[in-house]
């Protein structure tokens, strides 16, 4: 595949690491987060940590919208299909995320609810049309990578007078997320891969903040092998260097600008919620995006009643402290236990990019004492 | 963060949409955001939705990086080997 | 099983569907024959040695580029003889019908079938059919056993495969499984790939000549490579390391595993053997299998290692390591 295959090559990626391992202080750690759920899925399905020199540390960030989806937003999604009126259209990732009860919209499906899976919000703007007699509600999921493709499905509906079509939006933004985790006391980061795809919307400038008012570098990767490792040579070059700037190491698809078009959609069809909850991370304040009152005909809050409770997570889960780069999968009492894949009871081990979800798939053989007996 | 696949612009269709090929396999997609994008250009799909164009001349500079870290890791040997010739 | 209910994780192939199989169905019908859970049972009657076998098609759409339930119901079941290592014999067929399903459609079906028996050179020679009310069956359900002649060259069982053993493929996996998927029609993608739905008898038989060098084979439908090589790890109770850029994948059936956020490891396969052979048999069997049409593909694609852990683990080309772990419920795309 092109733009795909070439960033695979195994030379060029033992090249970079050999030069990761002239970069690095001995004895000295360099924790370095890479914010994303696909960069962790990356690592892990490519085997990359094993290139990596003893001193960097890579740290699993909060980059994963479906794992950062609190339990009681869930339930209120799986309310809504229960409804005998909603079709509920969902990325596959969100189907078998645990809720309160640890039920899922996975098991609301066997128990007869009219969940489907749909590729793209457009998907489900057409199953609404093509179905005038149900209510379509479509569960929005996703950072400013994806929060754009259902701004124009908004869009799309209001000028097609769609009236059976409604979102159910769990937009986040990736910015206060970043700074609460560096605001975090425990937080020992030295420096960010940045989230590639986030990027080619909201381009580099948001993250300057990191830069000038954290003194941490950023360097925003594409998803490939060899454009992470070359990220990490870049942050650590400018560790070495004393430097704390935003770099670009996906320049074939990420602008300084970001996309116009995107931003202006999202503008016009959402607005920020004044906090939101994230699963682990508690409450952050305009880190959320609510449907704007234009398209409130359009907003599934606003068109059907939801529980909305706030339901705490499990005792026993440490998403908080794994989302955060505090913990490591296998240091979380109940990984690969009372946590698995099929039973899963934090959202880090349903979404397949979470990183315990990746770890469990992808790495568990490394350390015998993750493996169950 | 998200799925981000590249893909090649077969044909311009109505409404802000194209018919996009990735090797092999084609779907219709999006270009609302990447209105400048033209047949043969090659754009990053998410969810059905073109957000960028990828640009031929930052791929080819990314990949000469990778070329000069191949070339970097096979040159060592020979330089020590001068370097040791020179006392 | 979830709470008492059945989901359709269950029928999946892949960690639910065995514990379905092993939680349930084995405690109640416990009996030795059943006990190794092989794609078909091994008996004897006076000498003489069969494998017998039944699989049931509940395949929607019922037609898909690349063939119909009809040629599936009867290629699936020969191969679940041919690698047990036994020539098949002949089918019988069971159809329960939905009311009001179109008698053209079930003649283009039965017609389906009567070609692809002989392409596998057998005969369905007994059948039975049900009509159910409109509703229920979903138009057509299909059921077909086998019975087949067990090869006197061989004895295939997982317990044979030992550490050092090469693993094999006959050709590029997940046609089937990405076939139906865009044929159900729902993922908005065009693509040109068919299912690779045909009877393995052919390569099968010439593998039977590699004798007890021909440790173990199976074709990986449900659940895809990666749930049959997980049942190998287990039952051998070994590692099982596959190396990523020697498995083959046609290049439209990776891209459209990329996008879909699927690995084609567990994409399900109706034309495809894996096979364990002995070390020395390696080249060999390959050989065997790519003068054969349907084998021309053949790759070797890993080997067996001696381990505690029964794991299937992928060696990628960056030096690093991967577990391929057995499916867990459905493929379902990957998005975010």
């Amino acid at each position: 595949m092109r733009y795909v295959d070439e960033y695979r090559d195994g030379r060029a990626a033992k090249a970079i690491a050999a030069e990761l391992r002239t970069l690095v202080e001995p004895g000295h750690r360099d924790n370095l987060m890479e914010v994303c759920g696909g960069h962790t899925h990356a690592i892990y399905r490519h085997g990359l940590d094993a290139l990596l020199p003893d001193e960097v540390e890579l740290v699993h960030g909060p980059g994963c919208p479906v794992c950062v989806i609190p339990l009681g937003r869930v339930d209120d999604a799986i309310s809504l299909a229960e409804r005998p009126e909603v079709t509920l259209a969902s990325f596959g990732d969100m189907l078998r995320v645990p809720g309160g009860r640890r039920r899922s919209l996975l098991e609301a499906k066997a128990r007869g609810a009219d969940v489907r899976i749909v590729y793209s919000p457009l998907d489900a703007l057409a199953l609404a049309v093509a179905e005038p007699e149900r209510e379509v509600v479509f569960f929005g999921v996703g950072f400013e990578t994806t929060a754009p493709a259902t701004a124009l499905t908004l869009l799309r509906a209001r000028r097609e007078n769609v009236r059976n079509f409604s979102v159910f939006c769990n937009h986040v933004l990736i910015a206060p997320a970043l700074r609460a985790i560096l605001d975090s006391p425990e937080t020992r980061i030295d420096g960010f891969v940045g989230p590639g795809h986030v990027s080619t919307v909201i381009g580099t400038r948001p993250y300057e903040f990191v830069c000038s008012e954290y003194h941490r570098p950023v360097v925003i990767a594409g998803f490939e092998p060899t454009d992470i490792l070359q990220a990490v040579a870049m942050l650590l070059r400018q560790l070495r260097d004393g430097r704390a700037e935003v770099e670009n190491e996906y320049g074939r698809v990420v602008r300084s600008e970001g996309n116009a078009a995107a931003l202006a959609a999202l503008d016009e069809v959402f607005a920020v919620r004044p906090d939101f909850e994230w699963r682990g991370l508690g409450a952050i304040p305009r880190s959320g995006l609510r449907i704007a009152d234009a398209f409130a005909d359009w907003d599934a809050e606003q068109r059907f009643e939801v529980p909305g409770a706030r339901i705490e997570d499990p005792k026993a889960c440490r998403c908080g402290d794994v989302l955060r780069g505090l913990a490591k999968p296998y240091e979380c009492g109940v990984f690969g236990t009372a946590c698995t894949p099929e039973q899963p009871l934090g959202t880090c081990m349903v979404s397949s990019e979470g990183a315990c979800a990746a770890y469990y798939a992808y790495g568990r053989h490394r350390r015998r004492d993750t493996v169950p007996a | 963060m998200c799925l981000g696949v590249p893909g090649q612009i077969l044909e311009r269709l109505d409404d802000g949409l194209a018919k996009v090929d990735f090797t092999g396999v084609r779907r219709t997609v999006s270009v609302a955001f990447t209105p400048e994008a033209e047949p043969g250009d090659w754009v990053l799909v998410h969810v059905g939705f073109a957000l960028a164009t990828i640009d031929e001349d930052e791929a080819r500079a990314t990949l000469d990086l990778l070329g000069e870290a191949i070339a970097a890791e096979l040159e060592p040997a020979s330089n020590r080997l001068l370097q040791g010739d020179r006392g | 099983m979830s709470d008492g209910v059945v989901t359709l994780a269950d029928g999946a192939g892949g960690k639910a569907s065995r514990k379905l199989v092993e939680g349930l169905f084995l405690e109640e019908l416990r009996n030795p024959l059943l006990e190794p859970l092989g794609d078909a049972a091994l008996v004897s009657a006076n000498g003489t040695r069969l494998a017998f076998t039944t699989d049931a098609y509940v395949v929607r759409p019922l037609r898909f580029p690349g063939g119909d339930i009809g040629e599936l119901a009867v290629n699936g079941t020969v191969n679940d003889l041919a690698v047990s290592g036994a020539i098949p014999l002949a089918l019988t067929a069971g159809f329960v019908l939905e009311e009001g399903f179109s008698l053209d459609e079930l003649r283009a079906i039965a017609g389906s079938m009567a070609r692809a028996a002989q392409d596998a050179s057998v005969s369905v020679a007994a059948g039975d059919t049900k009509v159910v009310e409109r509703g229920a069956a979903d138009g057509l359900y299909v059921t077909t056993s086998g019975i087949g002649l067990l090869d006197p060259r061989v004895a295939l069982d997982m317990k044979r495969v030992r550490p050092g053993d090469r693993v094999l493929v006959s050709g590029g996996i997940a046609e089937h499984g990405i076939a139906v998927m865009f044929a159900r029609g729902n993922l908005e993608l065009e693509l040109d790939v068919e299912s690779d739905t045909a009877p393995l008898h052919e390569l099968t038989a010439a593998l039977c000549a590699l004798g007890p060098d021909l440790r173990w084979m199976r074709d990986p439908t449900r659940g895809g490579l990666a749930t049959t090589l997980n049942e190998l790890a287990a039952g051998a109770g070994a590692t099982v390391v596959l190396e990523e850029e020697a498995i083959p994948v046609r290049d439209d059936v990776r891209a459209a595993c990329e996008i879909l956020g699927i690995d084609p490891l567990y994409v399900a396969n109706e034309g495809k053997l894996v096979a364990v052979v002995a070390p020395d048999a390696a080249d060999r069997a390959r050989a065997l299998l790519r003068a054969l049409p349907l084998g021309a593909g053949a790759a070797l694609i890993g080997e067996v290692r001696a381990d505690d852990l029964p794991l299937v683990l992928v060696d990628t080309p960056f030096g690093g390591s991967r577990i391929v772990d057995m499916l867990i419920g459905d493929p379902l795309p990957r998005i975010c």
